[in-house]
């Protein structure tokens, strides 16, 4: 496992307090994130359009470096970059160069030699985009497509958007995320979100064996029992059950999880009736939610896969924005020397 | 230099010209688009004048500005409204104040990608005469020549008002 301890601030922003990367939420203040929504806001609007298209990234290179298979990050990151009018590299190393034996730093060094701008990253690992942050050429932004159990910080700021489109801000509400805590970056990532932009309350709902042991200490209250923790919601996040990652028992059977923890019309109606119902998908109807709830009235599911594009788009042009400040600041000094 | 006339002589000359441009060509329903921030008020402004219905465009160029590559993206931009088609249409563009030029060239580029309109026609407050490119007002309020350390910006919206800055006197 590559090691990382919290991403010291400055690594991801410049000494102006702009972002460079993106690698986690930790370290990036309400302010920050309420920048990073009210930009994906305006390309919102761009999708919009008969052209969806803006010229911010024109002829800058993005390469999609996914160490892990994913259909709907992947194929939002391209569109977003496309959007950017970048040019789009997408590379699936698990069938490519490492089955050969290359190690990570040379695919990076010569994916470097091609001029790229900025990798989107996706690995198995926990840290692996810090280390690629730390490690590469100056100038280059990365942004974490989720690593590991760690961190999905795109994730997390989509559903924020979504969030705050439905009910127009984050005083007052009470959120609670529910099912597989302990396999999910996602989770941590829109803990620590909802956190920093103020919400009132922070549910997880699980069973003891899927809920990390540190949970609490990110800021967040523990329910075991889905009927009493749906009380008051403003806001209720499914997970994913990650059947791919369990080792060992953890469940007794799928069934008896979609029993306990599976959301449908009766545990939903707990809730307060305007509550909106989100999921980061894949979805796995009769796993974790009911096919009525998916496609119901109160389901914001499919925006968030379109508020995906517009996020992606804020956040790589603001990382994008923050290499460029950063190497304009350095140019007069290079000419002194 | 001319001295600076007072806004509601910029904007009588302003309506004056573009109603004139307007008949020349025979434009009955234009459509408005200012460009941020004081572009847009200006329109409005222009809007009430020439009593037409619709509402205004609102424009925000950050997307489209030539400089990202040296200053990168605005921190606060701001979506662009357009609550009609521009497809077919006889677009204004109002501006508070052209230099440049460059603001203009993204405007265009930006209204382009939502649609081809008929024309453009490009009225601005203030013309600062200090072209990089070849894109000229088609009606301009006041045309003032500024010596090096002086700045001009629209304030408003209540009340408008044209600002003279002197750099030497902030310094």
């Amino acid at each position: 496992m590559i090691a990382h301890g919290s991403t010291s601030p400055s690594l991801q922003l410049t000494h102006e307090g702009r972002l460079k990367h993106f690698l986690t939420l930790d370290g990036l203040d309400r302010a920050m994130l309420t920048a990073i929504l009210d930009t994906a806001d305006s390309f919102i609007e761009v999708g919009e359009r008969t052209i969806k298209k803006v010229p911010l990234l024109r002829g800058r290179t993005v390469v999609n470096l996914f160490f892990e298979s994913s259909t709907r990050t992947r194929s939002t990151f391209e569109l977003a970059a496309k959007r950017l009018s970048a040019d789009v590299l997408n590379l699936d190393i698990n069938t490519s160069a490492t089955s050969k034996g290359e190690s990570l730093s040379d695919t990076l060094l010569n994916l470097e030699a091609m001029a790229s701008d900025m990798f989107v990253v996706r690995h198995s690992q926990s840290g692996a985009p810090h280390f690629i942050a730390e490690t590469v050429t100056p100038g280059v932004a990365i942004i974490n497509a989720g690593d590991g159990r760690h961190a999905h910080p795109t994730q997390a700021m989509l559903d924020m958007l979504t969030i705050r489109q439905h009910k127009g801000g984050f005083e007052g509400l009470k959120v609670a995320v529910v099912g597989d805590i302990l396999h999910s970056r996602v989770a941590r990532s829109q803990i620590r979100a909802l956190n920093t932009l103020g919400v009132a309350e922070v549910r997880v709902i699980a069973p003891a064996t899927l809920l990390p042991r540190d949970i609490e200490s990110l800021g967040c209250k523990v329910e075991y029992d889905m009927s009493h923790g749906m009380r008051d919601l403003d806001v209720v996040i499914m997970l994913r059950l990650q059947l791919e990652r369990m080792e060992g028992a953890l469940l007794p059977s799928e069934r008896e999880f979609y029993r306990l923890y599976g959301l449908n019309q009766e545990k939903l109606s707990l809730a307060k009736p305007d509550c909106i119902v989100m999921h980061p998908g894949p979805i796995n109807r009769g796993v974790e939610i009911e096919s009525e709830v998916a496609d119901g009235s109160q389901s914001v599911i499919l925006n968030q896969v379109t508020n995906g594009i517009a996020v992606r788009m804020a956040v790589m042009s603001m990382a994008m924005s923050g290499q460029v400040s950063e190497r304009v600041k350095a140019r007069p000094a290079e000419v002194r020397t | 230099m001319t001295a600076l006339l007072s806004i509601g002589e910029l904007l009588d000359s302003l309506e004056s010209g573009l109603r004139q441009r307007l008949a020349e060509r025979g434009i009955e329903r234009p459509a408005l688009i200012g460009i941020r921030t004081g572009g847009v008020w200006l329109a409005e402004l222009l809007r009430e004048r020439l009593e037409l219905e619709e509402a205004c465009g609102e424009l925000d160029i950050s997307f489209y500005r030539d400089d990202f590559s040296r200053i990168g993206l605005n921190p606060r931009v701001q979506p662009s409204h357009l609550p009609f088609e521009t497809e077919g249409r006889d677009v204004v563009l109002v501006d508070d104040v052209i230099m440049s030029g460059r603001t203009i060239r993204a405007a265009m580029n930006e209204i382009f990608d939502y649609g081809r309109p008929a024309s453009i026609l490009l009225a601005t407050l203030i013309d600062l005469s200090a072209r990089e490119l070849p894109i000229q007002p088609d009606v301009v309020g006041q045309k003032l020549a500024l010596s090096g350390h002086q700045r001009v910006k629209l304030k408003g919206p209540e009340p408008l008002r044209v600002e003279l800055i002197d750099t030497r006197q902030q310094a």
